[in-house]
């Protein structure tokens, strides 16, 4: 399989994420935005892990990212909740104040 | 080009199509149904690559665990009236300019890294190391890391609970 592709995969859904959270103001697509941009760190270091038959440490490490992945969702959005308990909104402008 | 290339191929652009759908759209489901779409993608240019593994916790914790939250996320915090939960948008050139260079610029990288001049990389394994070599890895040399990402899963959900949960408490204060 062609590494550059996959390269290029991995640059693409990492801008594309950088992109999503750049932009967007609900809290939810914003964590949509960091979900693809762990992906793209996975999707390089799968790649390369190809070329190291014996520790395959690119595999190893992927799975902690993914897994890493999941403790953030599950905080992120226990924050997002309860943020938007208080302010009654997931807009990111709106909420702008530490003390409420 | 032979048949495993064109599923390869399929699958990868399948992948990026999704990703670039959910920068440019507004509706919220819709992202969330086309993340589904990213991973199941990228799952299958994980086999591809050698990484059956990888790419069946993808499918199992992204696809049915993350993904659930997300939308169970997207219900909890949005008011649902039945019209569409649409997400605006700030500073979109700006955005665009930043993703934009950056994309361009790993292009170059790539493009101009020489990758086959690495020692290491003149063995290219192909998919006959696989389960029985991430296991026994995961189980020897990695083990404490294994096992401290465990612990950390479990304090994070045990504290996505704490955070996410009714404090009863001061309920009975206030009453």
């Amino acid at each position: 399989m062609p590494l550059n592709f996959v390269l290029f995969l991995g640059a693409l859904l990492f801008c594309a994420g950088l992109y999503t959270v750049i932009t967007k103001k609900n809290t939810i697509m914003v964590l949509v935005g960091v979900e693809l941009m762990l992906n793209a760190a996975n999707v390089n270091l799968v790649a390369f892990s190809r070329f190291d038959a014996i520790g395959i440490q690119g595999q190893v490490f992927a799975l902690f990212v993914i897994t890493v992945a999941a403790a953030e969702a599950a905080i992120g959005l226990a924050l997002v909740v309860k943020v938007y308990q208080h302010f009654q909104s997931a807009n990111i402008d709106e909420i702008n104040e530490l003390k409420g | 080009m032979s048949f495993p290339l064109i599923i390869f191929y399929f699958f990868g652009i399948l992948s990026a199509a999704a990703a670039i759908y959910i920068a440019v759209t507004k509706n919220i489901i819709y992202a969330a149904f086309s993340l589904i779409l990213c991973f199941i993608g990228l799952a299958g240019v994980f086999v591809f690559l050698g990484a059956e593994f990888i790419a069946v916790t993808q499918i199992l914790v992204y696809v049915g665990g993350i993904l659930v939250l997300l939308i169970f996320g997207v219900m909890l915090t949005n008011r649902l009236k039945g019209e569409k939960l649409v997400s605006q948008s700030r500073q979109k050139l700006l955005g665009f300019l930043v993703a934009g260079t950056l994309f361009f610029v790993l292009l170059k990288g790539i493009l101009a890294a020489n990758f086959s001049a690495l020692e290491w990389m003149a063995a290219e394994s192909g998919s006959k190391v696989g389960l029985k070599t991430l296991g026994m890895n995961l189980m020897t040399e990695y083990v404490l890391a294994f096992e401290l990402i465990g612990l950390l899963l479990l304090i994070a959900l045990i504290g996505a609970v704490y955070i996410a949960g009714n404090k009863r408490k001061e309920d009975k204060h206030a009453a």
